[in-house]
């Protein structure tokens, strides 16, 4: 454990608090763009640089950017008058240390962590580009054909019905 | 004498890195020598370029722009940055005072990270990266937020309405931007800003092997660059301040140097988006012509941003703004579709051998879908002479 990666995982999870518990929605989705920075710090840190760039492409530009849409949108904004704990965070508590717990031993039992970790692999643009047309175009292509199937769903669903009037 | 001119900034970096011992002390300093010139160069060319555009928009409105402070108001922007500094700094009451304080800085920021990856000249680029363009873009990205940070936090309702123009727009302009810039990444085959413009480092006896010079790179430098007046809130698409409307757009309730702060965003993000469409589609620090060589790559490139500056000042001088749905309209129903069909283009061109057919092939390419969507989009609409109730 470096140093930078402690910095960076601070960063994040301080910021992931504080999305869960600012009083101000806006400030939450604030603090969730930072906490999707530290993330892409993080893949940074580990030389994924493709990864590290669109995690900041996709997910401060445009998710956070989503987030306050709908936020300002649907109400308005104004922090509220009570707390936002309850009785009901120790069950959300307790589904979230369960699924958790089922998470990490599914992973630690995985055939990805008994890998040994490659030495110095360079993973350039050109290679992730290359496997992507190649050996997993076919995942490419249903997650295009899927986006944009909600795409069009969106547009529908947003077009001024004519038909009632 | 030529290439040490050329080479002039890259052996004064050497030649200081020298005094200082090797080892982790010097690639701190290497790294400080390469941002402190960007740190210099472009704040500078912002105050020039303030001072330009008063004065050429005072030559296109028929007055003489500033000419007070110093020999023909040079010094007007000197005055400008003490007046900034000096005015008090104001927040409103009812202000989210911290998300208030902290948008001009996150603005800044990425606009200054953006220059790392631009290669302003033969091996000077303060950051080489593999994935040069997609970090240019991920920072751009970033600018978005603050803009709502600014508008949000002001408790301004022409704020708030003025920074979600500009997220509309931003948002709307990015998508025509990534694309036209990927014609020249799938010719080149690579991201990476410095390879791109060694690529563009032939001269076939008429013409330089710049992309701008090809159909689909004329079609693509110039989507990008509208697209990227859009980007950096410039006229024709200025509406987020649109002065008249919403008076100042997001940054209404800044004054002081938190004003000077949002200005310098905005120029320094409109020279960072032009440098890219120089690196893109213009040959980035390349020379015209061959026998133009000897004259340093540096100065190219910033003669270039220079010429692309005044362009900029003379649209703003001559085009009105445009409306909310017209802006919309021209993104996502003509530049996208177009753009798109302008990927195929360049696919195309990169398939068919070099030739005559290649290049008719090209331009059909491009007339076509110009001509069909042209004709498309103003089938509906009713374009007559404009009548007014009151001012006839």
């Amino acid at each position: 454990m470096t140093i930078p990666f402690l910095i960076i995982a601070i960063l994040t999870i301080a910021a992931a608090v504080a999305a869960m518990t600012l009083r101000n929605l806006v400030h939450c989705a604030l603090a969730m763009a930072v906490a999707f920075g530290g993330l892409a710090l993080l893949y940074l840190q580990l030389d994924a640089q493709f990864v590290g760039f669109t995690q900041v492409l996709v997910y401060i530009g445009a998710v956070a950017i989503l987030l306050v849409f709908a936020i300002l949108l649907t109400r308005g904004g104004e922090a509220p008058e009570k707390s936002v704990f309850s009785v009901s965070w120790l069950w959300g508590g307790a589904v979230t240390v369960a699924v958790f717990a089922t998470l990490a031993w599914a992973i630690k039992n995985s055939f990805a962590s008994q890998l040994e970790p490659a030495a110095n692999v360079e993973a350039t643009v050109k290679q992730i580009g290359d496997a992507l047309m190649t050996k997993f175009v076919l995942p490419l292509e249903v997650m295009g054909l899927l986006l944009t199937a909600a795409l069009i769903g969106a547009v529908i669903i947003a077009m001024r019905d004519e038909m009632k009037k | 004498m030529a290439e040490s001119l050329d080479q002039i900034f890259v052996s004064l970096k050497r030649w200081l890195l020298g005094f200082v011992p090797a080892g982790d002390v010097q690639q701190l300093a290497s790294a400080i020598l390469s941002l402190l010139p960007i740190l210099i160069v472009f704040p500078t060319l912002f105050a020039i370029t303030t001072l330009l555009e008063r004065k050429g928009l005072g030559r296109i409105q028929n007055r003489y722009g500033p000419n007070r402070v110093g020999p023909f108001g040079l010094l007007q922007p000197a005055a400008d940055g003490l007046k900034a500094l000096t005015k008090e700094d104001l927040v409103p009451y009812a202000a989210d005072k911290i998300v208030h304080f902290l948008a001009p800085v996150v603005l800044v920021i990425p606009v200054f990270l953006s220059f790392a990856v631009l290669p302003v000249g033969r091996n000077m680029v303060a950051v080489d990266i593999d994935a040069g363009l997609l970090f240019f873009f991920a920072v751009g990205a970033a600018t978005e937020l603050s803009v709502f940070m600014a508008g949000w936090s002001s408790r301004n309702k022409y704020a708030l309405l003025g920074a979600m123009r500009a997220i509309a727009q931003m948002v709307s302009y990015e998508i025509p931007l990534i694309l036209s810039s990927v014609g020249v990444v799938m010719i080149v085959g690579t991201l990476s800003p410095v390879k791109i413009v060694e690529a563009q480092g032939t001269y076939n006896g008429l013409l330089p092997d710049w992309f701008v010079f090809t159909p689909w790179g004329l079609v693509g430098f110039i989507i990008f660059m509208i697209a990227a007046a859009a980007e950096s809130n410039r006229s024709p698409f200025d509406l987020p301040e649109g002065e008249s409307e919403i008076i100042a757009g997001y940054f209404i309730e800044y004054s002081g140097f938190k004003f000077a702060l949002f200005f310098l965003a905005e120029y320094l993000g409109m020279f960072a988006i032009s440098g890219l469409g120089i690196t893109l589609f213009l040959g980035g620090w390349n020379a015209p012509a061959e026998w133009l060589t000897w004259i340093p790559s540096w100065a190219w490139f910033f003669l270039k941003l220079l010429a692309i500056i005044l362009v900029f000042i003379w649209i703003r001088g001559t085009v009105p703004r445009l409306r909310m749905d017209q802006l919309m309209n021209l993104a996502w129903k003509f530049m996208i579709p177009m753009v798109l069909i302008n990927l195929v283009g360049a696919a195309v061109w990169h398939f068919m051998q070099p030739g005559l057919a290649r290049w008719f092939v090209s331009i059909v390419l491009v007339l076509g879908p110009y001509l069909w969507l042209g004709k498309t989009l103003f089938q509906h609409q009713h374009l007559a002479k404009r009548t007014y109730r009151f001012a006839d």
